[in-house]
């Protein structure tokens, strides 16, 4: 028991002593949190959008005034052909292109069919789909109103059924994507730094060639492991607080659940993160080696965590692969607690599996770690 | 274990894939003696001497260092031994006083112990001023005496060194063997590589080590005589040769 | 030359011997990319809901039909009371709740409009923007196929075309992004862990007493890398177009020449990382946490850059990832030639001018 306590006094002041590593560990992880978290949204809002409108009429304009009107849309040219429209296309200055055809007004009152030219930039399918139901809402509800006034004349008896959908965010009225992706974040930096930190740790001694002389000492290989553990455990539980203290005051994060839970799940799944950097130490013999595995890993964690595409819409081996990713983990559980409020009950599931991963990762790093070759 | 035999080793030998690095060694090291174990730049003798401090599996042969057995025990021979690697190792981004807090706990001396021999290896050294440096930041001498002095903290039987001297100044080199001897003559047996030919000399006994055999074993004196060389050097160039 | 020569090829040497970073430097943007392409997508399908059905008549299960029916949604449960509503959300089971008012189709009949309420998970905000719009979208097709047959007037018709990805198949929005990432990271750390590393074993001092000059060492150094960078780009391409069926509508050759260009380009910014760094360590933290996610959520790889706050709009053009984004997007998907792209391929080179000049003063600074 001491004997791990010499080691983590020893550990405690070689990070701290490092002075070119202090601000990396501490600062570079904030100021990305407080950068990042602002870039990270899918609102779709100042869509670059253009016309060409063949047909200026009273109608075609106002239909155009519609889009000028909306915040979605930011109404940028009036193309005078369909080949500029297509070369700004080509030169990413706009995205999305409205063709209001000649004898629009005209075709409309005198119920002949005539059509719109819709054009969208469909490279980012997921929002090209998106932008194309905000123009269909708008024609549509610009269609409503004009036929409204049009049919005030005539007497049609059969009258256009309407269905309205009504939306209702819950946890996040507004659609913040902060509040969804600060905490998100936050728990990429934490994992990252201890990953990377406790990664190239025993490699760096083997390579300096301290590690030898470790291991002639009776030091057992669970003290030693346990002994290397500790410390980037408080690193990582400190980087989280600072965190969550960032999210909360500049942020304004809601915090619905119990922080006490958040802070004990967190405990178990930084242990998770070091348990695998310090198995990836084990098996490497330079420190370039273990980062870049530890950053295969982590490309991998990162975009296959849920934070940025749903893991829902991935093909089932896919799914089946974020069982083993940890972070997958803790972003539930973040949404789930931090946002929903969910209990200790409702997150119990993802506990055990983590608390079980934490088991296993770390008995591989001892097991691995071989004081005899 | 026989009375005054503390490492015996038979045939001992360790493989890499199908190269042999040490090849069926037999020796044996008697209490409070120097033993030099010799030999060039890559002879075996930093892998034999792995398997001895248990830091290694011999392929074949057996060994025994303070009684126990290399190939079952060795962490009960870690226990009774003290060790300084080649490169030195003591932790340069910690002062001369945290390494030997920390070397010391781990071997598992109290806090007053661990007090008491910080005080005395300071003052033997003469590095009062330089207590609280980081070790990175002395010469070369410095580093390799405390180191020693780190490795004896525990008061182990036997003491191995693996090239101390490497990359140090005649003087120095001189006052590390003062401290080899002192140590010896307190009882501890000293087994050291080293490929200085004329250390050779200040051991008690020596083995030459030439492409993983044992080619010549017996003090210094005697092996001059064998082969009528004036010094230590010139028997490892015959031997070498030859 | 021939010194310089002579010190490429021990470089390359090292790199080659070490079999396990090999094996992880050409390994893994495979392995990504292969991974990435088929797994990160946006398109939501079968996404869990729940129906909280007020009415329960034909007209209210012709609609839960058709929103069964469609390929984005699953209905896992149908619950009973609006308090469960909180309890399924809890659970984690479904991300939506369709909550249909009573008496929906006496109410369509005599008042001609109803109400669904479409409540939605957002802790996940994306999802549920996206799931609102296509549950909205399924309605209105609903709603219009009803309004077809009774044969309304005045109907105004949108044509949609879908340019560049008529499919709207994810992959090729991400497979770019991703390609970019892989080569970026890969070139910056491998420069800057070369460098430092000879630092810190102190055999960079004995290249820069040979008669090597100092320029020639860091080029030597990063010449190596800029071949297996070409390879890792080369094997990514290939990757993209016979499995995800990438097109390259444009000049391939031009699609090279670009590449090489981000290519150098990641690489001086990795010596210049280098350069300030002391130990391997503070390089290697350097270039994965501090590109990493600057590289990832301010390249326009997975957000759009036009949503960001304007500042952080500024911010992502000094990332070399953006441009080559847009450059990648524009030769593959569009067909582009270099009149269209002449802008970002002229900043990209600026940068590494810049990456590659500032570096060099370091160093001479540094080591003179």
């Amino acid at each position: 028991m001491k004997t791990i306590g010499y080691i983590i006094q020893k550990e405690f002041k070689q990070i701290f002593r490092n002075k070119g590593m202090l601000p990396i560990i501490f600062i570079m992880p904030m100021v990305q949190l407080l950068i990042l978290a602002n870039a990270a949204t899918f609102e779709i809002k100042n869509i670059k959008f253009a016309y060409l409108d063949n047909d200026r009429t009273p109608t075609s304009r106002a239909l155009l005034e519609k889009f000028n009107a909306s915040t979605y849309f930011n109404v940028l040219m009036d193309y005078a052909s369909e080949k500029e429209a297509n070369s700004a296309m080509l030169n990413g200055d706009v995205d999305v292109v409205l063709e209001i055809p000649p004898y629009f007004e005209r075709d409309l009152i005198k119920e002949k069919q005539n059509e719109l030219g819709l054009t969208i930039n469909a490279i980012d399918g997921a929002t090209a789909g998106v932008e194309s139901v905000y123009v269909s809402q708008i024609v549509q509800s610009f269609n409503k109103n004009l036929r409204t006034e049009l049919m005030q004349a005539s007497d049609k008896i059969n009258r256009p059924i309407q269905i309205t959908t009504i939306p209702s965010f819950w946890y996040n009225e507004t659609l913040n994507y902060k509040t969804f992706m600060v905490p998100g974040i936050l728990v990429l930096l934490v994992t990252m730094i201890t990953l990377f930190l406790s990664g190239m740790n025993i490699v760096r001694e083997k390579e300096i060639g301290t590690l030898e002389q470790i291991n002639v000492t009776p030091i057992q290989k669970k003290q030693f492991i346990i002994g290397k553990l500790f410390p980037f455990w408080v690193i990582g539980m400190g980087l989280l607080t600072i965190g969550l203290i960032i999210a909360k005051l500049i942020f304004d994060i809601p915090i619905v659940g119990s922080l006490a839970l958040m802070y004990a799940y967190t405990s178990i799944y930084i242990f998770v993160v070091l348990g695998i950097g310090l198995f990836i130490s084990n098996f490497t013999n330079t420190q370039q080696q273990a980062m870049f595995i530890a950053w295969f890993f982590m490309v991998i964690f990162i975009l296959m965590s849920g934070l940025f595409t749903p893991i829902e819409s991935m093909p089932q081996w896919a799914q089946f692969i974020t069982e083993f990713n940890p972070i997958k983990y803790f972003v539930e559980v973040m949404r789930m607690v931090m946002l929903k409020g969910s209990s200790f009950a409702d997150i119990l599931p993802q506990m055990i599996k983590t608390l079980l991963y934490a088991l296993v990762m770390n008995g591989l790093a001892v097991w691995s770690y071989k004081k005899t070759n | 274990m026989e009375n005054n035999r503390v490492i015996e080793v038979k045939e001992l030998t360790k493989m890499f894939g199908d190269f042999t690095a040490v090849s069926a060694i037999t020796f044996n090291v008697k209490k409070g003696e120097i033993f030099g174990f010799l030999g060039a730049n890559g002879a075996g003798k930093t892998t034999a001497m792995k398997m001895l401090i248990g830091i290694s599996k011999p392929t074949a042969g057996a060994a025994k260092v303070a009684g126990f057995d290399v190939a079952s025990q060795a962490e009960d021979i870690k226990k009774n031994i003290g060790y300084m690697s080649q490169k030195f190792a003591l932790y340069d981004d910690l002062t001369v006083k945290e390494n030997i807090t920390f070397f010391g706990g781990i071997y598992g001396l109290t806090r007053a112990r661990i007090k008491e021999k910080t005080h005395k290896l300071i003052e033997e050294l003469g590095l009062q001023d330089l207590t609280d440096k980081l070790v990175g930041s002395l010469p070369l001498g410095w580093k390799q005496k405390i180191a020693f002095s780190v490795s004896l903290l525990h008061e182990p039987k036997i003491v191995f060194l693996d090239e101390p001297t490497g990359g140090v100044d005649p003087i120095t080199r001189r006052q590390f063997w003062e401290m080899i001897y002192k140590s010896a003559n307190n009882g501890t047996t000293i087994f050291v590589t080293t490929h200085y030919m004329d250390e050779a000399e200040y051991c008690d006994r020596v083995s030459i080590m030439v492409n993983g055999k044992i080619e010549a074993l017996d003090t210094p004196k005697r092996l001059k005589e064998q082969y009528k060389a004036e010094t230590m050097n010139d028997v490892f160039l015959k031997l070498a040769r030859g | 030359m021939k010194r310089f020569r002579g010190f490429v090829i021990k470089e390359f040497y090292h790199i080659f011997r070490d079999k396990r970073s090999l094996f992880i430097l050409f390994g893994m943007p495979v392995a990504q990319i292969l991974l990435f392409g088929f797994a990160i997508t946006n398109e939501i399908n079968n996404v869990d809901i729940a129906v909280l059905d007020h009415s329960k008549d034909a007209t209210t299960e012709e609609i839960i039909n058709s929103i069964s029916a469609s390929e984005y949604f699953s209905i896992d449960q149908f619950i009973e009371r609006e308090a469960d509503i909180e309890t399924v959300f809890k659970q984690g089971k479904v991300k939506a709740v369709l909550n249909i008012e009573k008496d929906f189709s006496q109410k369509l009949i005599k008042d001609g409009k109803a109400h669904v309420q479409i409540i939605t998970d957002a802790t996940d905000p994306n999802t549920a923007n996206t799931i609102y719009n296509y549950v909205t979208a399924i309605l209105q097709k609903y709603q219009q196929s009803q309004n077809e047959s009774v044969g309304l007037p005045y109907q105004i018709v949108a044509q949609t075309r879908m340019v560049y990805n008529p499919e709207l198949k994810s992959v090729f929005m991400f497979v770019p992004g991703v390609m970019t990432i892989i080569l970026m990271l890969v070139s910056a750390m491998m420069t800057s862990i070369s460098i430092t590393r000879e630092k810190e074993l102190g055999t960079m001092e004995i290249l820069l007493v040979s008669p090597l000059k100092p320029f020639q060492v860091i080029v030597g150094k990063v010449v190596p890398y800029i071949f297996l960078s070409v390879i890792n780009a080369i094997v990514i391409v290939v990757l993209s177009i016979f499995i995800f069926k990438m097109p390259v509508e444009g000049s391939l050759f031009l699609l090279g020449l670009e590449s090489v260009l981000f290519i150098i380009s990641a690489l001086a910014l990795g010596i210049l990382i280098s350069s300030i760094a002391q130990t391997q360590q503070t390089a290697m933290m350097i270039s994965l946490m501090g590109l990493m996610l600057p590289v990832i959520l301010l390249s326009g790889f997975i957000f759009p850059i036009s949503s960001m706050p304007f500042i952080l709009q500024l911010i992502s053009n000094i990332v070399p990832a953006k441009w080559f984004i847009i450059i990648i997007k524009g030769i593959m998907l569009k067909g582009v030639g270099l009149q269209y792209i002449w802008k970002e391929t002229l900043i990209l080179l600026a940068m590494t001018i810049f990456f590659i000049g500032l570096s060099v003063k370091k160093y001479k600074i540094r080591l003179e």
